[in-house]
C-alpha cells in the first residue's frame, strides 16, 4: 500500500512539472513578447527591462525556466500590472468565495444525487427510471451558463422570489445574512453535477446489487430496505467518491461560468475580468492554481479508492 | 529496396484481413496486453461467434433498432435541413442592421420576434446554427483524428516515448478545459480557423487516451505480430492495422466530441471570448439575449439555447446507441 501511494505521489510530482512547463511555453506565446503583453503595448523601453531581468528574459531558455520554478517554489504566482498586486494575493481574496460556492453545490449534488441513484437502480427500465434518465441527460447536455439564465429569468425575473444576484459581499457573514442570493448559484453548479453523479450511482447501485452477497441476503430474509442502506449502498459509494476527487476539473470549470453569470465575486469571475482586460499573469498563475487542484483532487481519488476497497492492489 | 519489401507485405495485408473479421471474438486476445489500463470500452470481449452477416450490417441493423439512435440521428437531420435548406425557403434579411424593428416579439411575420439589431431570430436561428454545427463538427473531427493518431503512435512507439507522451496528456488533462480555454482564447483572439483548432486542442486528450488503451492490446495480436516479422514498418502498423481496428471506439467518441465541442464554443461566446458578429452562432445569440433579459425580452433568450441543447443531445443519443450497438455485436447471441 504505501508503495503504491508513494508511486502515485511521485507520478504526480513528474505530472505538476510538466503543467509548469506547459504554463512557461504559454508564457512565452503571449503576443508580441511577454513584457509588452503584461506591461502594455506602449510601456517604457526601460520598464521592459526591469521586467526582463526580474524575469531572467535576457538568459538562456532554460534559466529562465529556472527562474520561474523557483518563483513558484517561494510562492510567487507572477505580478498583476493592471491589478497593482500580486496573483497570489488577489488569489487569496478571492479563494474563500468560491470555496464556499463549491462545497454548497457539491454538498447538495451528492445530498440529492445518492437517493436519486438508489430509486433509479431499484426501479430499472420502469416509467420512472426513464424520466429521470432523459430530464439528466437533457441537463446533461445544458450549456452552464444558460441553465444559471434561465434560472433568473424563471425565479428572479417572472416569479419575483429569488434575487438575480450573487451576495456581493466578500465577509462570509454577508453571505449568511444574503442567503437567498446564494439559492440560484448553488442551484446552477450543482444541478449539472446532479445530472452526471446520479447516473454514476445509479450504475453503481446496479452493480451491487447484482452481487451474491444481496442475494444471500435475500435469501436469508433481510428486509428490502436493510439490503438496499446495509449491503448495496456502502460498496456503491466507493466510486462515488472517487468521483467526487475525479470531478474537480468539471467543476472548476463550472465555477468560471456560475461566477460570472451571478456576478459573484470568486476566483472565476476573477479570471473572466482577467481575461477581458488581457492581465496574462492572473490568468497563467490561476491556470496553474487550478492544475494544482484537479492533481491532488486525483491524486485523492486514487489513494481513497484504494484504502475504502482493500481489493483493489496495484 | 521497396521491391524486396513488398512481398511480404503484401502477405501481411491477407493476414490483416483474417484478423479484421476473427470468425470468434473469443479467439482474440482477451487479457490485456501487460500495463494496459482498461480504459477502452471494447476490453471486454467475449461471447460466441457471431451469426452470418458483414459486420457493418450487424452493426447497422443494432444501431436502428435502438430508438435512442434514431430519434438523435431523426434530430440531427432535421436540424441540417433547418439550417442549411431553411435559409433558402424562409428568406429573412441577416447582413444590414435595422433599427428600426429591433427588439419585436413573436408575430405573424417575424415567427420568433427580433433580436436588438433588427435580425429576424428565426432566420438568424438558421444562419447562426451552420457555423455552430460547422465549426463543432470540424472541431470535433481534427481533435478524434489527431487523438487516434497520437494515442495508436504512442501505444506503437511503446516504453520511454509511450510514457513521456502519456505524460503529457496527463498534464494537459489536469487543466481543466475551460481554463485552458480561456488562456488559449485569450492568447491567439481566435478567427474562425483558429477556434477550430483552439477547441480541439482541449478536447484530443480524450481519444488520445481511449486509442492508446485499445492499441496496447491490439499490437500484441497475431496480425500486428505478423507485420512486424513481414517488415512492415510501423507506420503501416499504425495507420493500416491499430486504427482501423478501434474505428468502433473513435465513433463513439467522435459523436461526444462534437456535442461537447459546440457547448465549449457557446460557452466562450458566452464569455465575450468567442467570434465576432460578423460570424453569428448559437453561442452568440444567447450571449446578445442573455444582455437583455431584464428588459423582459424572453424571445431572444430562449430559442439558441434550445437549438443547442437538442443538437448537444442528439450528439449524445447517436453516441450512446453507437456505443451500445458496438458492444452488442460484441456480446449478444
Amino acid at each position: 500500500m504505501s508503495g503504491y501511494i508513494f508511486r502515485r505521489f511521485a507520478q504526480s510530482l513528474v505530472v505538476l512539472l510538466l503543467v509548469t512547463v506547459i504554463m512557461f511555453i504559454m508564457f512565452h506565446l503571449l503576443p508580441g513578447n511577454p513584457a509588452r503583453a503584461e506591461l502594455g503595448v506602449k510601456a517604457q523601453p526601460a520598464a521592459v527591462a526591469a521586467f526582463d531581468k526580474l524575469q531572467g528574459l535576457n538568459k538562456p531558455v532554460w534559466y529562465q525556466f529556472w527562474v520561474y520554478l523557483d518563483h513558484l517554489a517561494h510562492g510567487n504566482l507572477g505580478f498583476s500590472y493592471v491589478q497593482n498586486s500580486t496573483v497570489a494575493q488577489l488569489f487569496a481574496q478571492r479563494f474563500p468565495k468560491t470555496i464556499i460556492l463549491l462545497a454548497l453545490a457539491y454538498g447538495v449534488a451528492v445530498i440529492a444525487a445518492i437517493p436519486l441513484g438508489i430509486m433509479q437502480a431499484v426501479r430499472r427500465n420502469k416509467f420512472d427510471d426513464y424520466v429521470l434518465t432523459g430530464a439528466s441527460f437533457v441537463l446533461y447536455s445544458f450549456p452552464t451558463f444558460w441553465l444559471g439564465i434561465v434560472l433568473i429569468e424563471i425565479f428572479a425575473i417572472s416569479l419575483h422570489v429569488l434575487p438575480p444576484n450573487a451576495p456581493e459581499t466578500t465577509s462570509i457573514g454577508g453571505i449568511v445574512s444574503d442567503w437567498q442570493g446564494m439559492v440560484l448559484p448553488v442551484m446552477t453548479l450543482a444541478l449539472v453535477s446532479i445530472a452526471s453523479y446520479s447516473r454514476y450511482m445509479r450504475s453503481s447501485m446496479i452493480d451491487s446489487l447484482a452481487q451474491d452477497y444481496i442475494r444471500t441476503a435475500k435469501a436469508k430474509g433481510v428486509t428490502q430496505r436493510v439490503i438496499l442502506l446495509r449491503h448495496a449502498l456502502r460498496n456503491s459509494l466507493i466510486p462515488m467518491a472517487t468521483l467526487i476527487g475525479l470531478s474537480i476539473p468539471a467543476v472548476l470549470s463550472g465555477a468560471i461560468i456560475t461566477e460570472s453569470v451571478f456576478n459573484y465575486p470568486g476566483v472565476g469571475l476573477l479570471f473572466i475580468q482577467s481575461a477581458e482586460s488581457n492581465d496574462f499573469s492572473v490568468l497563467l498563475g490561476l491556470t496553474l492554481v487550478a492544475a494544482v487542484g484537479v492533481i491532488a483532487g486525483n491524486l485523492v481519488a486514487d489513494i481513497g479508492y484504494a484504502v475504502l476497497d482493500p481489493r483493489i492492489r496495484y | 529496396m521497396a521491391d524486396v519489401v513488398q512481398g511480404p507485405e503484401e502477405g501481411a495485408e491477407e493476414l490483416d484481413k483474417e484478423g479484421l473479421f476473427p470468425a470468434a471474438p473469443a479467439v482474440a486476445s482477451r487479457a490485456l496486453a501487460p500495463g494496459a489500463e482498461p480504459l477502452s470500452p471494447q476490453g471486454v470481449e467475449g461471447g460466441a461467434a457471431r451469426p452470418t452477416g458483414s459486420m457493418l450490417r450487424l452493426t447497422v441493423v443494432s444501431f436502428l433498432e435502438n430508438k435512442l439512435a434514431v430519434a438523435g440521428l431523426g434530430i440531427l437531420v432535421l436540424l441540417a435541413l433547418f439550417c442549411f435548406v431553411g435559409p433558402h425557403v424562409y428568406l429573412t434579411n441577416q447582413k444590414t442592421v435595422n433599427p428600426v424593428i429591433n427588439n419585436l416579439g413573436p408575430t405573424g411575420s417575424h415567427l420568433l420576434g427580433t433580436d436588438g439589431e433588427g435580425f429576424d431570430i428565426l432566420g438568424r436561428l438558421m444562419v447562426a446554427g451552420q457555423s455552430s454545427i460547422e465549426i463543432g463538427l470540424a472541431a470535433g473531427l481534427l481533435a478524434a483524428v489527431f487523438g487516434t493518431l497520437y494515442g495508436a503512435v504512442s501505444a506503437v512507439a511503446g516504453g520511454f516515448v509511450d510514457a513521456i507522451m502519456m505524460r503529457i496528456v496527463d498534464a494537459l488533462f489536469s487543466v481543466p478545459a475551460l481554463f485552458l480555454l480561456i488562456l488559449l482564447a485569450a492568447i491567439f483572439s481566435p478567427n474562425l480557423p483558429l477556434m477550430i483548432v483552439v477547441i480541439s486542442f482541449i478536447s484530443w486528450l480524450g481519444p488520445a487516451r481511449l486509442v492508446r488503451g485499445e492499441a496496447l492490446s491490439l499490437r500484441t495480436r497475431e496480425y500486428v505480430q505478423a507485420v512486424k516479422v513481414a517488415g512492415g514498418t510501423q507506420r503501416r502498423i499504425v495507420l493500416r492495422h491499430i486504427v482501423p481496428n478501434t474505428i468502433g471506439t473513435i465513433m463513439v467518441n467522435t459523436s461526444f466530441l462534437i456535442a461537447d465541442s459546440i457547448l465549449l464554443l457557446a460557452a466562450l461566446s458566452y464569455l465575450g471570448l468567442g467570434l465576432p458578429d460578423t460570424t453569428p452562432t448559437w453561442g452568440g445569440m444567447l450571449s446578445n439575449g442573455t444582455e437583455v433579459i431584464f428588459d423582459g425580452y424572453w424571445w431572444q433568450l430562449y430559442p439558441a439555447g434550445v437549438a443547442i441543447v437538442l443538437t448537444v443531445v442528439a450528439f449524445n443519443f447517436v453516441g450512446d446507441a453507437l456505443r451500445d450497438s458496438l458492444d452488442v455485436r460484441l456480446r449478444r447471441r
